[in-house]
């Protein structure tokens, strides 16, 4: 129950910083993608179902607010999410590699899905202006702020596991 | 913890597959549905405006009061040095002001004679504050902090500094969606202010990196467009309210077709740093039947 609560809270701030403080510490335009370490994280943190769920909720509170039309990016964060739940059984907390090469992977992923659905498809053909200028940057200026968010969550999940580890063991 | 005993505990649950499966299908449908329809924009709008606004609200209005206090110590001195020359141009405008009245005055009258009325005079307007802008880096969406409570409703135009900003697309009771015209995917149908030819405005990511934005479809075989000329919303636009300034022709070139023209414009609004806008209340379906 804890975590679950915790975990709202979680996105909920989390999207709240996003679409309110990262405005103001964009460089050259572009913001950093909070939402999308979050889904990547939980996902190989946690395992398929609860990447599937939380890219569903940050996916839909963009949808709700930014989007033309509900489901598309709550559909992409979704899938992103469920993908990175494949890593869970390889997933240590020492190893700091693998999350980063997932969050870069799957914020790059998310970007070149996006160029294609909405600009290829309406005939923005310069992939190499949108993937230096927007995709790359975003990507980078993300893992860049990995490195600050991820330990954070990380500590938390840690945290809940170890309670719950412990509630466990006074049932047996 | 080790994935057998994770799969244990979840052994009575829905398989992550399957989740997989029915979301991605709630997804499908809700696309399908909201693509053409708003039914789910009230109920949905509602809850988040609830659960989400109020920290949106604080947050920027907490940044604003932080960012005012660093803007006033820098800018005293700027400031001191501002106002005197202002003090001067309010001089000189009052006496122009005076010209202008006069000048109107003659204009109502001559209107009269023609029996024309002044049909777009006045607008009402409301101001509005902006609490957030689009988590993405591809298009420049943002929210105000007034919705149906205020009497907003989508589709009102949205100004900012005498230029326009965009048109508001969703509402919820306390805030409002606003898709800006420097969108990638927002057209605009404008005009030439000075040879009243019919434009389209679009949004332009490309392009919005140098701070522009492009058109296309302008009919000008005189050849009358220039550079610097002022391009405004039209007569013919559904959505927009006409004569509201866009921007100002930057770069103009002939099509391949040799008909119509094209090129970039700036806008008149400084997109970097808004914080708050007006909402024209008035919707361009009333004024036209009134």
């Amino acid at each position: 129950m804890l975590r679950k609560i915790l975990t709202v809270l979680l996105v909920l701030f989390c999207f709240i910083l996003q679409s309110t403080v990262f405005g103001a510490i964009s460089l050259g335009g572009v913001v950093p993608n909070i939402m999308m370490i979050i889904t990547s994280s939980f996902g190989f943190m946690r395992g398929e179902k609860e990447g599937i769920v939380i890219g569903f909720f940050c996916g839909m509170l963009a949808d709700i607010f930014f989007g033309d039309f509900l489901g598309l990016y709550a559909l992409i964060f979704m899938y992103i999410g469920f993908l990175n739940g494949k890593f869970s059984r390889i997933f240590y907390p020492q190893d700091l590699k693998l999350p980063l090469a997932l969050i870069i992977t799957s914020d790059l992923t998310y970007g070149m899905l996006y160029y294609v659905l909405f600009f290829m498809l309406r005939g923005r053909f310069d992939f190499s202006f949108y993937f230096l200028n927007v995709i790359l940057p975003e990507a980078v200026y993300t893992i860049f702020m990995t490195i600050f968010v991820y330990p954070v969550i990380l500590l938390i999940n840690e945290r809940l596991e170890d309670r719950e580890r412990r509630s466990e063991q006074k049932f047996v | 913890m080790s994935p057998v005993v994770r799969k244990q505990r979840e052994g009575f649950t829905l398989p992550g597959k399957y989740l997989l499966l029915i979301l991605t299908l709630v997804c499908i449908a809700l696309m399908l549905v909201t693509f053409g329809t708003d039914v789910f924009n009230s109920p949905v709008n509602t809850v988040v405006g609830y659960l989400v606004v109020p920290f949106e609200d604080g947050i920027s209005r907490f940044g604003g009061l932080l960012s005012t206090r660093a803007n006033e110590l820098t800018e005293i001195r700027t400031l001191l040095d501002e106002n005197e020359s202002l003090r001067d141009e309010i001089a000189k405008l009052t006496e122009e002001n005076t010209v202008l009245q006069q000048d109107k005055y003659e204009l109502n009258k001559l209107r009269e004679l023609v029996e024309l009325d002044e049909q777009y005079g006045e607008y009402k307007k409301t101001g509005a504050r902006i609490i957030a802008s689009d988590t993405g880096n591809w298009y420049s969406v943002f929210t105000i902090d007034k919705g149906t409570n205020d009497g907003i409703m989508p589709d009102m135009n949205v100004i900012a500094g005498g230029g326009l900003v965009g048109k508001v697309s969703s509402v919820g009771p306390n805030w409002s969606k606003v898709t800006s015209i420097i969108s990638d995917n927002s057209n605009v149908s404008a005009m030439m202010i000075t040879t009243e030819d019919n434009l389209i405005v679009s949004g332009n990511l490309e392009l919005m990196k140098r701070g522009n934005i492009s058109f296309s479809q302008l009919i000008d075989s005189a050849g009358n467009v220039g550079i610097g000329d002022k391009i405004v919303t039209s007569n013919i636009s559904d959505k927009f309210l006409p004569n509201i300034l866009i921007g100002y022709v930057t770069k103009i070139e002939t099509d391949a077709n040799n008909l119509t023209k094209s090129g970039e414009l700036t806008p008149a609004v400084d997109f970097e740093h808004l914080s708050e806008v007006l909402v024209i209340t008035d919707l361009k379906q009333n004024v036209v039947d009134e």
